[in-house]
């Protein structure tokens, strides 16, 4: 187990690097760069600002010494864009926003979803089983950017309960509709994925064997089922939660959060490179992390898989 | 005298009820306006400001903020006009080439230190400087500062720059020509002064709340990227006891109908009207929504580098396509916020122009059409042989809604076809730098109230003349212009040389379309170029 552990960690050296890379050149070749204005720079300027970022030296270079930056000092460089303000800066300012309505978001969808799930499996062709295969169709069908400005027009402007927008330090007025906007279409694939899980556990051999065997309904779900029925479920959820704890743009945009999702697209409008590289490596590593502690949820989620 | 912590605070107190007069509960000195309790205001930004370094920012909500934090020799009243600032007056020699500014001695850093001269030629200098790298060092070339091109250039040191500090409170600066409207240039944020220990001591960090010293009605006490930014009075400026407002926070809202719904709401004082919507809201909130002329101005440019498209090297075609656009649906169908049809570059109400009377102008839109049909049959476009050209613009719902009209027009009354292609902005000003287009679109808000701020883009060795249009007589003309005391003949016959050349097709000059909350007064609705003073703003009671 450790040994698979410290294995998956070692590849994920060279898969960040070849992210690196590839990210580095495809944003080279993009058109214009970071200090292309409408009224283009005095060369003797743009020679000066190239020079003291080192955007003057040859690209290995450059890769080169971000690589080394980072792994030395742990810098990701400096923003072209924002001057006062390094990586680092913007990385510790809006990722914990992020990850605060990205976590919330994702415990509420999970905890919502796979007892909608269960619900409706359990109840299977009944009311209930209906109701809630409508709801999760329903959310699934009302993408974020919909559902962000309604939920402002209904919450702020027609009811006056909670403000449109902002962070304030996260205070829980600022983190509802952000987390009801996030979670909705996550839990509704989180439910739909349960409920279908779920009823194929429930036709399975050692269900009937439980049944038979005259245990009551509530253990045979709780002990012998809901166990089995969540491995595609985490495989759903480790994907789903680096894609909420490394933002929204959607979110970060409509609700003003001030959140890292939106520093993302606008640093590949900006051709802010460093920005761009350093957020796309905290996406790689998270990515990375979070796949390998999926696979390690199913070795105890199914006896049979042993690593 | 030993001081205890009880006389302390009562002592502070004293000065602070001393320092800045409760405005609050009371009225207005000027206008006896009862104010209200909580003199605060809140606007939206669309997108995060780029800095407010007075050297380094380039954008306008940069900028705004940058003119509440820092201030620089002269001001604007409401109307635009020049009021002092850290300037008392100036004089000029009689050639005008060299301005004495006398400056205030009463003036302040947000630390105490006191502002002087040489702060200014600190601010200069470093606009210059190319070590500063400041995306608007071109402006300090346009002002003409003595040595400007040659610091820029990085031939000179910057302290061979013609701005001098003859003593504390006068500050000398030498051009290289004869500037009428050199005093009017300083109201721009990259003229402000900078505090150079400051600068010294914290490089590109120097700019953070924890950091910043700055010499305007207000210091930055907050500021979370993307989110928000908070600024309060300066007890420290020269003026602060005729400051009314205590607290401004800009909030980052990209969504411009979030930021409407939040206005509505009454989260903020201040948002801006999405396009299309103003006639609706005038309609229900006619003391809330208005619509001001603003200084700047849309437009389409032919490339005329030899790169594009070659029949737009015949004159009747640039002419005919300019005539059939009807300038009138753009601005009343699609932007209905009280735009102004454009015939002429310059926008009619920059200071001291005359629009001149150019044909097109004059002519009802079936006569545009009738006189751009027959250019183009004589052009020999028609039916059997359509014109066919790329029409480039950035990304923007805005301007895909112009484009799209302008190009049904072309279409259904010159049988013209035009591709539209959009690209988002970096890659759409590398295309158009580079003159890979055929025609584009452009827009340019003037740097300050003259009409040369905009006709200096058809210059043809502007860095900003992208369609490349070269007119020996307009470079002439331009030229006399810097220097001229009477410019209004000049422009006229540069504007009847774009008006029979159409390098480009003007298509309508700005207007800014806001809310504001009623109870806010003092707002600059007069000033074209839009410099708003937060200092001149305040909150009556209701």
């Amino acid at each position: 187990m450790l040994n698979y552990v410290i294995r998956r960690l070692l590849v994920a050296v060279p898969t960040l690097l070849i992210l690196i890379i590839i990210c580095f050149y495809l944003m080279q070749t993009a058109p214009g760069g970071p200090f292309t204005s409408e009224r283009p720079l005095p060369p003797q300027v743009l020679a000066n600002i190239e020079a003291k970022y080192g955007l003057d030296q040859p690209h290995y270079k450059q890769l080169y010494n971000y690589v080394v930056g980072i792994v030395t000092q742990f810098d990701f460089g400096p923003s072209y864009q924002y001057k006062d303000r390094s990586v680092n800066d913007i990385i510790s300012q809006g990722f914990p926003v992020t990850l605060t309505y990205g976590f919330i978001s994702f415990v509420v969808a999970t905890i919502v979803g796979v007892s909608l799930g269960v619900i409706a499996a359990i109840r299977h062709n009944t009311a209930l089983d209906y109701i809630a295969v409508g709801a999760t169709f329903s959310a699934q069908a009302l993408p974020n950017f919909v559902m962000a400005p309604i939920l402002i027009y209904v919450f702020t402007l027609k009811l006056g309960l909670l403000p449109g927008g902002g962070w304030n330090g996260g205070q829980w007025q600022y983190l509802v509709m952000p987390v009801i906007a996030l979670s909705t279409s996550f839990f509704a694939s989180v439910a739909r994925i349960t409920r279908s899980s779920m009823l194929e556990v429930l036709n399975s051999n050692f269900i009937r064997t439980a049944r038979a065997k005259g245990l009551p309904e509530t253990t045979i779900i709780w002990r012998h089922a809901l166990k089995p029925t969540l491995m595609p479920v985490v495989s759903y959820l480790g994907p789903a939660f680096v894609g909420m704890i490394t933002g929204s743009v959607v979110i970060d945009i409509y609700f003003s959060t001030g959140g890292i999702g939106r520093f993302y697209v606008n640093s590949a409008l900006n051709r802010d490179y460093a920005v761009m590289l350093g957020l796309t490596i905290l996406y790689g590593g998270l990515t990375v992390l979070f796949n390998l502690l999926t696979d390690l949820l199913y070795a105890w989620l199914d006896p049979k898989i042993r690593y | 005298m030993k001081m205890t912590s009880k006389t302390l605070v009562g002592a502070l107190l004293a000065t602070t009820l001393i320092a800045s007069p409760l405005y609050a509960a009371g009225t207005h000195p000027s206008t006896g306006e009862a104010l209200a309790d909580n003199q605060s205001f809140t606007y939206r930004l669309l997108d995060e400001h780029s800095s407010v370094d007075p050297q380094i920012v380039e954008d306008t909500s940069g900028a705004d903020i940058v003119r509440d934090l820092f201030e620089g020799l002269y001001n604007q009243d409401a109307d635009g006009n020049l009021v002092p600032g850290v300037a008392l007056s100036h004089t000029t020699n009689d050639a005008k080439d060299v301005y004495t500014f006398s400056l205030r001695d009463n003036a302040k850093w947000s630390n105490g230190d006191a502002v002087t001269a040489g702060d200014f030629v600190y601010g200069w200098r470093r606009l210059l400087d190319p070590a500063t790298a400041s995306p608007y060092a071109w402006f300090g070339e346009l002002m003409s500062i003595e040595g400007a091109s040659a610091v820029l250039a990085g031939e000179a040191d910057p302290s061979t720059l013609g701005v001098t500090a003859v003593d504390d409170h006068t500050l000398e600066v030498k051009l290289t020509a004869s500037l009428p409207y050199f005093a009017l240039m300083t109201t721009h944020g990259s003229t402000f002064p900078t505090h150079q220990a400051t600068v010294e001591a914290h490089g590109d960090q120097w700019t953070k709340p924890e950091n910043i010293v700055s010499n305007g009605a207000y210091v930055l006490t907050e500021h979370v990227p993307s989110e928000r930014s908070v600024r309060v009075r300066n007890s420290m400026y020269w003026d602060n006891d005729n400051t009314i407002l205590e607290t401004i926070t800009s909030l980052v809202i990209n969504d411009e109908n979030v930021a409407l719904t939040r206005y509505l709401a009454g989260e903020l004082d201040k948002t801006d009207v999405p396009a299309g919507q103003y006639p609706k809201l005038n309609a229900e909130y006619p003391d809330q929504a208005h619509s001001n002329p603003r200084l700047c101005n849309y437009y389409y440019t032919f490339n005329m580098s030899g790169n594009g498209n070659p029949a737009f090297d015949d004159v009747r075609v640039r002419e005919a396509l300019s005539l059939a656009v009807d300038r009138s649906v753009i601005t009343d169908a699609v932007l209905q916020g009280g735009q102004f049809q454009a015939y002429t570059f310059t926008p009619g109400l920059t200071a001291g122009f005359v629009t001149p009377d150019v044909p097109s102008a004059s002519m009802t839109q079936a006569e545009r059409d009738a006189k751009a049909m027959e250019l183009m049959a004589e052009a020999g476009y028609g039916a059997d042989n359509p014109l066919k050209f790329d029409m480039l613009y950035n990304t923007s719902e805005g301007h895909k809604k112009i484009a799209i009209a302008m190009s049904q027009m072309w279409k259904q009354k010159l049988g013209a076809e035009a591709v539209l292609a959009n690209q988002e902005w970096k890659t759409f000003l590398e295309t158009r730098g580079n003159q890979d287009f055929e025609l584009a679109r452009g827009a340019w808000c003037g740097d300050y109230n003259e009409a040369s701020t905009f006709l200096d883009l058809l210059d043809s060795g502007s860095g900003y003349n992208d369609g490349k249009f070269n007119s020996a007589r307009v470079d002439e003309l331009l030229t006399m212009a810097k220097t001229s005391s009477d410019t209004q003949p000049l422009y006229t016959e540069i504007e009847q040389i774009i008006a029979t050349e159409i390098p480009v097709i003007p298509v309508y000059h700005y207007t800014r379309v806001m809310m504001l909350q009623e109870d806010v007064k003092g707002w600059p609705f007069e000033n074209i170029e839009q410099n708003v003073y937060s200092k001149d703003l305040y909150v009556v009671a209701e």
